[in-house]
């Protein structure tokens, strides 16, 4: 039976003045996989997931989105469609000038479809934060926090609307070892608890080993190899190779 | 070569703003209105700006009276000194100064603001979230500062002229009363309309150009130190040059 794909890219170029980050990429994204995208720094892969959100437009190809092309939605269809998918940046990006409670509300507050009553939304705020351990943080600012606190705040802003699809940006960078484990189980737990479809972006081994069902090595911007962590790590190319030694 | 890359650089500015501003009209009079944040920044504009520029009023207007008196003592007009402060400060010195004064502490602050926003992706933050950044964060800005600049500007103008006061006492005598009726007298409704008128402008474009430099600021801390200080460069060169349009207008419908 085939596999329903939530995500699928074909031919997908990207460049930077005279800097060919894409070439002729594909991908696709199956309905509650975790896919990992590997590759080295620079190798275009927050491009990546830039171009699938609609914060890069793509120069040639196409990214479908549920079914559907990105090329022909409007800002509207765009607002809409971006409340399915959660987006974990490299940095967090945590609004310093607001507390957890309202970074978390935040977005709630501004989606008319999924606007929630007063009571709803603190409960709703509590039940997240909960969930990615963190509720006693609900009145703290993110200046306050740790890094690995406000990796987990930031995952709870993106869990808030409940996306289908939750695409990682580096989610484990800068991260001790250990707190850099939580973030990756919590990535699973997730998985699991709210059946997202998910995108990692990373070059931290051990996160791809606890998270990954399947890996795309990014190379010279084109898809260059993929499959599972075990097949990927006995591979005989060297290319391959040099990212598991 | 280098000429014509600034002249590029310079039409591609030009472009940028035009296109902001046409966003600006887009976005600001369509659903959803952020009335909230408004009223937030509008706090921030007018109330957070009302020391700085009340203290500025009252020594431009002491100081004013100060050095004017000799001249006028010269040719024994000293009677007309509250008439010529009035018609100095309210027509030209107070909104200018007023502006300029928002365009260094405000136009800064949002270039700043809005710079570091970008680099750390708050904004991109906001898209991704399909919250529209712009309504939120631009749209409220510019409307604070268009709505807020008249209100400091006449409060300025009430300040600076009861700084005027002050100075006429320093060295001669005026009542109270009779100063401020000297001051209505030489007032009229084509002096203060215009500029009132003209506030709007400069608000306007401070609030357009310290957004629009925040908003498209890059490179990482060097471009939001950047950002923030075109952003006050930009604003004060724009006051200046609104402010001689509006004499010039002022001028061919015969209010000067």
């Amino acid at each position: 039976m085939d596999r329903e794909t939530v995500i699928e890219i074909r031919n997908l170029n990207k460049s930077f003045g005279s800097n060919h980050v894409l070439q002729n990429f594909e991908m696709d994204l199956f309905k509650g996989e975790n896919l990992a995208v590997l590759g080295k720094s620079g190798s275009g892969k927050s491009v990546l997931i830039k171009c699938i959100i609609g914060l890069y437009l793509p120069e040639e190809g196409s990214i479908h989105l549920f079914g559907r092309d990105i090329g022909e939605f409007d800002p509207r269809e765009w607002d809409i469609v971006r409340q399915r998918i959660g987006f974990l940046f490299q940095s967090n990006a945590l609004y310093d000038s607001m507390t957890i409670r309202e970074n978390l509300e935040f977005p709630l507050r501004r989606h008319e479809i999924k606007k929630q009553s007063e009571s709803n939304t603190e409960e709703l705020i509590r039940e997240t934060l909960a969930n990615v351990g963190l509720e006693h943080t609900i009145d703290m600012m993110p200046v306050e926090l740790s890094g690995g606190m406000r990796k987990r705040i930031a995952l709870a802003r993106t869990l808030i609307l409940k996306p289908e699809i939750i695409l990682y940006d580096e989610p484990t960078t800068g991260l001790d070892p250990i707190t850099a484990r939580e973030i990756s189980n919590l990535i699973l737990e997730v998985q699991k608890k709210y059946e997202t479809s998910s995108i990692i972006i990373s070059h931290d081994m051990n996160c791809i080993d606890i998270v990954s069902n399947r890996i795309i090595m990014l190379i010279d911007g084109k898809c260059y190899a993929q499959g599972v962590f075990d097949n990927l790590k006995d591979s005989k190319d060297e290319k391959v190779r040099e990212f598991f030694e | 070569m280098k000429n014509w890359i600034n002249v590029k650089e310079f039409l591609e500015e030009v472009g940028g703003i035009s296109s902001f501003i046409g966003r600006f009209f887009r976005e600001g009079f369509t659903p959803r209105y952020e009335f909230a944040e408004l009223i937030r920044q509008c706090y921030w504009v007018g109330y957070k700006s009302l020391p700085l520029v009340g203290i500025t009023a009252f020594i431009m207007g002491l100081v004013l009276t100060i050095q004017s008196r000799p001249t006028l003592v010269k040719f024994g007009a000293e009677s007309m000194l509250p008439l010529m402060v009035a018609v100095s400060l309210v027509r030209e010195i107070s909104p200018v100064i007023t502006a300029l004064i928002c365009a260094g502490k405000i136009g800064s602050g949002m270039g700043a603001e809005l710079g570091s926003m970008r680099v750390t992706e708050q904004i991109d933050a906001m898209e991704v979230s399909g919250t529209n950044p712009f309504k939120y964060l631009i749209v409220t800005r510019v409307l604070a500062t268009t709505l807020m600049l008249p209100i400091l500007a006449n409060l300025s103008n009430a300040i600076s002229l009861y700084g005027g006061y002050l100075g006429v006492n320093i060295r001669g005598h005026i009542s109270w009363h009779l100063y401020w009726t000297q001051v209505f007298d030489a007032l009229s409704y084509s002096d203060l309309v215009p500029a009132v008128i003209k506030t709007f402008f400069f608000g306007f474009a401070i609030g357009v150009v310290g957004c629009f430099k925040g908003y498209y600021s890059s490179k990482g801390t060097e471009g939001v130190g950047r950002s923030a200080n075109s952003a006050v460069v930009v604003a004060s060169l724009m006051v200046f040059i609104i402010d001689l349009i509006a004499v010039q207008i002022a001028d061919l419908l015969g209010l000067t």
